[in-house]
């Protein structure tokens, strides 16, 4: 038996604005195991991201239950959600969001820092050399590629070794041939045992997960299991 | 990596922006310690003037005190003469320890200052006035042959000026008379070393003013004597006594309200480079709207981005403050010139003062204007939600 790393009962996320509701996504009712490499796809405006955000503790919810790793977290203030981000979960986004003034090293090491892990640097080299930026740590971001801005992000969600990394659209800013080079880093840390969902537009990249969800108007419209 | 790297790496981006906010801190600093450094070097130029003058009571000839006061520091004549009778009478008083005479007179020299024109200081003085001030020392010869010749000693800086030596022949011009400088006084670093002494006998011939007086210092036994003191003397007609203290409280009452001026202005350069650096570090706040949120959805708590911005603030300040101490060290001398050409008395000496106590109390400040400025934008960064953050500009 699996270990379930996040459940939904019916999470339901409302934004309120001066003139109307939009209900962003309704009714979510999903288990993410440990080892699960799960792709949510579907139009724009679908919810993807706002179900990555909510699954991701980065945002409180409007209505259900969220569990993650067995404590029921649906009612969460921030400073309770940031303690359970910094255990269990990661993310990677669209257009990397690194810090320019730091180096590829000194990016990676950034969440040690307020996850109050010890600054092990060899690990974090470790992490690098495994994405395959070995020889660009003392590098600056705008030294390099958006494919290896890309990976120094999937390098710095690594760092505090999550249970679950969240990528919401890790390849809409790269051209195929890096967005499929990301895809290939996250099988392969998928493979290791790291649990990673990712929200894409893309049907071929989303197609190589293991679990594919499609979303619409904010609820699941169905579902490929792995055989 | 500690807040610290981090909020100095964030310095390095938009450095125009930085440099130019770290000057205006620079510049305010520099202002606040020069008035701080002015002021504690103008009272102690004064104390050390006042102090220098030996004695505790000066008695002149009625007029404004504020002008008695700067003239008797600068060492000048007052222009107001009193009797000798005076001093016959006062001498008397058993509660003196030592009282001295003094006539000073100012003589226009044409040919001064390499044409310019200059004013030089002569004073007529007994041997009382050596025993009010037993720190004077003679450089080289020693004291008038007697007590009504055609004799000078000269202060230090007199006698450099003109490149006088012993027994070098002095002219006043205008008034036709020889002198022989017969002693050169060591620097003392009071007015004195600008004057030109001569036998009181002398000058009341010399200058036509014969039983007349400018001044009579006098020091008393008892120190606690002198409102005593004074309030006897009230009813001599025609005189003023002026106590050190009182010439202490009337000088720095001159200087105060140029101070308190100077004061504001120092708070206002503060206030702007404040805001200046509030409104700096808030621009860089908004700019990294989508970092600030990304370091929160990586584990950064509301308390870990406000160190980080605080440290920010801090930093430009601290650094701004430390070129303005260098500023306003390294620029004393040009303000002290400034300073020397606007006020109506300057005391001898170093003008602008700048203690370690001072530089460590600007340190202090700087810290403190940093916490202050930086205070807002932290507060509007540590409170972003990181959702909101990360998707702002999107």
């Amino acid at each position: 038996m699996k270990e379930c790393l996040i459940k939904t009962e019916k999470l339901t996320k409302i934004y309120k604005l001066p003139a109307e509701q939009i209900r962003a996504v309704r009714d979510i009712d999903l288990e993410i195991f440990a080892g699960d490499f799960i792709s949510i796809m579907g139009p724009s405006g679908s919810g993807k991201t706002t179900l990555l955000d909510s699954l991701g503790c980065l945002t409180t919810i409007t209505s259900g239950r969220l569990i993650v790793s067995g404590k029921d977290v649906s009612h969460a203030n921030e400073s309770e959600l940031v303690s359970v981000r910094r255990k269990f979960i990661s993310f990677v986004f669209q257009d990397f969001l690194l810090i320019p003034s730091l180096t590829v090293l000194e990016n990676v090491m950034l969440p040690l820092y307020f996850a109050r892990l010890p600054q092990d640097r060899n690990r974090a080299v470790e992490i690098l050399e495994k994405v395959g930026l070995g020889h660009r740590i003392n590098h600056l971001p705008k030294q390099i590629s958006g494919g290896e801005k890309q990976r120094v992000a999937i390098a710095r969600a690594l760092a505090i070794s999550p249970k679950l990394l969240l990528a919401d659209e890790p390849t809409g800013n790269l051209d195929t041939k890096y967005a499929q080079e990301i895809f290939h880093i996250f099988k392969k840390l998928n493979q290791e045992g790291l649990t990673i969902v990712v929200t894409t537009h893309n049907p071929n990249l989303g197609s190589q997960a293991s679990r594919i969800i499609y979303l619409q108007d904010g609820k699941i419209i169905s579902e490929n299991k792995p055989n | 990596m500690k807040s610290f790297n981090i909020a100095f790496k964030n310095l390095t981006r938009k450095r125009i922006r930085n440099i130019l906010t770290i000057g205006g801190v620079a510049i305010a600093v520099a202002v606040l310690v020069s008035l701080f450094g002015f002021d504690a070097g103008y009272q102690k130029g004064l104390n050390n003037d006042i102090d220098k003058l030996g004695y505790h009571l000066l008695v002149t000839a009625k007029g404004c005190p504020y002008e008695a006061a700067t003239l008797m520091l600068q060492g000048g004549g007052g222009l107001r003469y009193m009797e000798e009778d005076v001093y016959r009478r006062i001498i008397k008083d058993p509660r003196i320890d030592s009282i001295t005479p003094q006539l000073v007179s100012s003589v226009y020299n044409q040919e001064g200052a390499g044409g310019r024109g200059s004013i030089a200081l002569y004073m007529g003085i007994e041997k009382s006035y050596i025993g009010l001030k037993p720190w004077s020392k003679f450089k080289s010869g020693g004291w008038f042959s007697g007590n009504d010749v055609d004799e000078a000693i000269m202060g230090y800086e007199a006698a450099e000026l003109e490149q006088r030596s012993i027994g070098d022949k002095i002219f006043i011009p205008g008034i036709g008379k020889v002198l022989t400088v017969v002693g050169i006084f060591e620097r003392t670093g009071t007015q004195d070393d600008g004057i030109i002494f001569i036998p009181l006998a002398s000058a009341q011939k010399i200058f036509n003013l014969p039983g007349k007086l400018t001044g009579i210092g006098i020091k008393l036994k008892d120190i606690h004597d002198i409102a005593k003191f004074e309030e006897d003397l009230y009813n001599e007609p025609g005189i003023q006594v002026i106590s050190l203290a009182q010439v202490r409280g009337t000088i720095l009452n001159l200087v105060s309200s140029a101070r308190a001026m100077a004061s504001s202005v120092a708070l206002i350069a503060i206030f702007i480079a404040v805001i200046g650096v509030t409104n700096t570090i808030l621009m860089s706040v908004f700019e990294r709207t989508r970092e600030i949120g990304m370091m929160k959805a990586l584990g950064a708590s509301a308390a870990d981005i406000f160190k980080i911005i605080w440290i920010e603030t801090t930093l430009i300040c601290v650094i701004g403050g430390f070129l303005g101490m260098a500023l306003a060290f390294f620029g004393s001398h040009i303000v002290e010139q400034i300073i020397r050409h606007a006020l109506p008395y300057a005391p001898a000496g170093k003008l602008v003062f700048i203690r370690s106590q001072l530089l460590f109390a600007s340190f202090l400040a700087t810290v403190i204007m940093g916490l202050v400025a930086g205070t807002y934008p932290a507060l509007r960064a540590s409170l972003m939600k990181p959702i909101e953050a990360i998707r702002s500009g999107e």
